[in-house]
């Protein structure tokens, strides 16, 4: 019973709070190929891959009041601000989430900048190609993003470095 | 002469209720249309199980796919041809990625892909690469047009502007099924004037635009495809029909990891329960199939299993009520309790099914949402953002419409042979 919403909260609650849609898309597109068992589907877009899904359950658990989304200025455009409210919580409380390692792998990605989340989840989206295909991908497709091979490589290793967090390896 | 250049030695036309005629020239596209890839379309539904409830939708993918490939001919052909923004080179690049946009979809896609945790894009990206009859078709152009092909079909192409005639908030696939879907199940929403739209359809760098005075046109469309949403794709008998066929999908699942002993051995499955799909085994699979294991399946020991199947086969669906998951998620807590209580088992007799639609979004800058909008071309050559223009579609424009059912067996609530007083807790509950 509405078992996909629950875990889209079980994400946020154990992030404590998510700042920005584009850094939330990532961290649970990413924590979804590392293989918690997150149902949304995604497509390549402009930032990577993105789900209309996960926009649509964000913006249900707003409606629902399980979430709460604080939109806030910042610069040339908005910002939101996501966290679990208290019924969200009593919600939850109800509908038992089992994904052990999945606060580690959250948090960690929490503390990274959503420019390079975006290429850690662009690399994972292509990881059926080889590297050379990926930094060729990521070059082509990212360019306004200006990501350096180093980057590149720095994503390889936190995508092994989360997949040790979820005990897949 | 190059395959690529090659025509058919005389036009072929395919009869099409929609679009009145489908030309083939080419002889790739005619090449393509005869793999055993392409001709599996016609054993998957366009529709699903929409079938059930507007009788007459019993098109297939292979309709839809022929007729996007007809819209995406015509604009590149009748419009966009000798334009100077428009490369003549990618002409036959935009045809096959038009004609194989759905090669991927399985039988009852949306249901099945959930149940087994699947994506067709997947799939049509590994037909195209594999080694496939598609493949070979394609490889005779170039070793590197299969993959040209496929990054057009999965976004990931440089060419926005190919995109987005096959992928956008205005493109063939959705003029297509639109119209297709509201002449096979008979609605009288769903229509609008295409040829008004394509007229007026111009290339861009990076996307198609519309002149401004196609702009009614595009409202037309707009507004068809909403009312298509609700009155057809998110008619709640169809969501129950659905909802049971996940439900039947994920009892034989849950039966095979238990060792169950099943009457009628699902060996098309075993490889989807054991999540180790192989191209071959997805595409052996098609709606017949399914449906022959439904039919044999109401023999199985298994109630669930058995009534299920029942259920689907002989259109007994569960009913619905509306439901509020923000105010009412106790009541499904104690819902979910009593049926345990009456020996109903929840898991697979009491659902909640969510639907939503956007039926236009803007671009709002620095935001991840990112839907492309629809540009209008200016007479003076700007650009202008539709809903910045047309006031119809500025009412509707980031409004996301969101409607939750909770479906149930009402004849097994109302059965009072058994647990008479917890199965009319349950009636009060639900209100029936």
């Amino acid at each position: 019973m509405l078992k996909d919403h629950a875990r889209v909260m079980h994400a946020v609650m154990v992030s404590g709070e998510i700042i920005g849609r584009k850094k939330l898309q990532k961290m649970i597109y990413i924590a979804k190929k590392i293989s918690f068992p997150f149902q949304e589907r995604f497509q390549f877009h402009f930032y990577g891959p993105y789900s209309e899904e996960l926009t649509l359950r964000m913006e249900e658990l707003c409606n629902m009041g399980f979430v709460a989304e604080v939109r806030e200025k910042k610069g040339g455009y908005f910002q939101y601000r996501y966290t679990l409210t208290d019924s969200g919580k009593e919600f939850l409380s109800l509908n038992t989430i089992e994904m052990p390692f999945l606060e580690d792998c959250l948090t960690d990605m929490n503390s990274q900048n959503a420019r390079f989340l975006e290429l850690v989840s662009t690399v994972l989206y292509f990881d059926n190609l080889s590297k050379e295909e990926v930094m060729d991908k990521v070059f082509t497709l990212k360019s306004s993003q200006r990501y350096t091979e180093a980057e590149i490589e720095e994503a390889y290793n936190y995508i092994n470095c989360l997949k040790e967090k979820a005990k897949l390896q | 002469m190059a395959y690529s250049a090659e025509k058919l030695e005389e036009e072929k036309v395919f009869k099409d209720p929609v679009h009145r005629y489908i030309h083939v020239k080419d002889r790739v596209i005619w090449d393509l249309i005869g793999t055993k890839e392409f001709q599996r379309l016609r054993r998957i539904r366009q529709l699903g199980t929409t079938f059930l409830t507007f009788h007459g939708a019993e098109h297939s993918r292979f309709n839809h796919s022929l007729g996007v490939y007809e819209i995406v001919r015509r604009i590149v052909d009748d419009v966009f041809a000798g334009r100077p923004e428009w490369k003549e080179e990618e002409r036959l690049l935009t045809l096959c990625a038009a004609l194989l946009h759905d090669l991927g979809h399985g039988p009852f896609s949306h249901s099945f892909e959930k149940v087994f945790d699947l994506d067709h894009e997947d799939f049509t990206q590994a037909i195209i690469m594999g080694e496939t009859e598609v493949n070979k078709v394609l490889t005779r152009i170039h070793k590197s047009f299969p993959k040209r092909v496929a990054e057009v079909i999965a976004k990931t192409s440089d060419n926005k502007l190919v995109i987005s005639l096959i992928s956008s908030q205005i493109d063939a696939d959705r003029m297509d099924y639109l119209q297709r879907d509201a002449y096979f199940t008979g609605v009288s929403y769903g229509h609008f004037d295409m040829e008004r739209i394509l007229r007026v359809m111009r290339p861009q760098k990076d996307q198609v635009v519309i002149k401004k005075s196609g702009m009614h046109a595009v409202e037309d469309y707009i507004m068809s495809r909403y009312q298509m949403y609700w009155q057809v794709y998110f008619h709640p008998v169809s969501r129950g029909a659905e909802v049971i066929l996940s439900k039947i999908l994920h009892r034989a699942k849950y039966l095979y990891k238990q060792n169950y002993s099943f009457k009628h051995q699902p060996q098309h499955f075993y490889s989807f329960f054991n999540d180790k799909v192989t191209l071959e085994d997805y595409l052996k699979l098609d709606e017949s199939i399914i449906l022959y294991y439904f039919q044999m399946w109401q023999e199985e020991e298994d109630e669930i299993l058995s009534d299920l199947c029942s259920r689907f086969v002989n259109r007994n669906l569960f009913k619905f009520t509306e439901f509020d998951p923000a105010k009412e998620y106790k009541k499904l807590a104690e819902l979910n309790t009593l049926f345990i209580k009456a020996g109903i088992d929840p898991e697979y007799y009491l659902v909640v099914d969510s639907s939503s639609d956007l039926p236009y979004d803007f671009y709002r800058p620095g935001e991840e949402g990112e839907r492309l909008p629809i540009h209008l071309l200016m007479k003076n050559g700007e650009l202008r953002e539709l809903s910045r223009e047309s006031e119809v579609v500025d009412a509707i424009s980031g409004k996301r419409r969101t409607d939750h059912k909770l479906y149930f067996p009402v004849d097994l609530l109302k059965d009072d042979s058994s647990k008479k007083n917890i199965k009319k807790q349950i009636c009060s509950l639900l209100d029936i």
